[in-house]
């Protein structure tokens, strides 16, 4: 609660508030965040195998083979995603489910199937990147941002 | 070895997200934004490779990459063809995890109902 909303209230209601926050749960952060290594760490493991799979059987590099890596662990989201599996795991995993290319995939992926019923092309179309449209606008401007400034300190800077 | 870092390293990444989640109270839109741009930040200074070689998929499975990737290919092209590069290459590297999602969001779209 900042504090900016807290002087508008009238004195009862901030008692209350201060009631409140005494009384609330904390957040039990220890427990979420060894289940979010837990989870996280397992998704980085399939990942790892799905890797070692593309640079034994199609020639992909280190550096490279994360590509198909990513595009077949979004695939996976979309299975576990529309069978309603991954709320479950989001439920109990937090950002362990969330920071993985796949959280990325399962927020793509069940807005557009949310928003199906709204036709295919405002509903889908235009639904299916509210959640995950502020990480590709704030990637890429970044991206252009730092690329930018790499380019002409190297070709003027002489770096 | 590189499953066991691979494991460890995704996993750290994760609790980081977690601590923004419950102790700066950021929403996951905001905590996955600014780990794009770390990951951006990271690429521009050189330091993702590495990164890579040493955690494997623990460091090109967690979302940081994504900005990674967007930097490199705007890099790669960007030798080749100097300012007008870094909006041409761009996506050159990250088209894979950006057309997986939007292809298997219309499949997904396509196959199954909202639930409830």
């Amino acid at each position: 609660m900042s504090n900016n909303q807290k002087k508008k209230m009238t004195p009862i209601q901030q008692e209350y508030q201060d009631f409140e926050n005494e009384r609330e749960t904390k957040r039990p952060i220890i427990g979420n965040c060894v289940k979010a290594f837990f989870v996280g760490g397992c998704i980085c493991l399939v990942g790892q195998g799905i890797q070692m799979f593309y640079i034994y059987f199609f020639n992909f590099t280190d550096q490279t083979a994360g590509n198909p890596t990513v595009a077949t662990l979004i695939f996976i989201s979309m299975l576990l995603t529309g069978f309603g599996f991954y709320d479950r795991i989001a439920q109990f995993g937090g950002a362990g489910s969330a920071v993985p290319v796949t959280g990325f995939g399962n927020a793509v992926i069940s807005a557009a199937i949310e928003h199906r019923t709204e036709g295919y092309v405002l509903g889908v179309g235009g639904n299916m990147f509210k959640l995950a449209g502020s990480v590709i606008l704030f990637g890429v401007f970044a991206a252009f941002v730092i690329a930018t400034i790499k380019t002409i300190l190297i070709q003027w800077g002489g770096l | 070895m590189i499953f066991f870092w691979a494991f460890v390293v995704g996993g750290l990444i994760c609790v980081i997200g977690q601590i923004m989640f419950d102790v700066f109270k950021l929403t996951p839109a905001h905590t996955l934004s600014t780990f794009v741009v770390i990951g951006a930040l990271l690429d521009g200074f050189g330091l993702y490779e590495p990164f890579i070689d040493f955690a494997g998929a623990g460091a090109t499975v967690p979302i940081t990459s994504f900005g990674n990737s967007l930097v490199h290919g705007a890099m790669a092209e960007a030798e080749k063809h100097g300012l007008v590069g870094v909006v041409t290459g761009m996506f050159q590297v990250t088209s894979a995890g950006i057309s997986a999602a939007i292809i298997f969001g219309m499949i997904g779209a396509l196959l199954f109902k909202p639930k409830g």
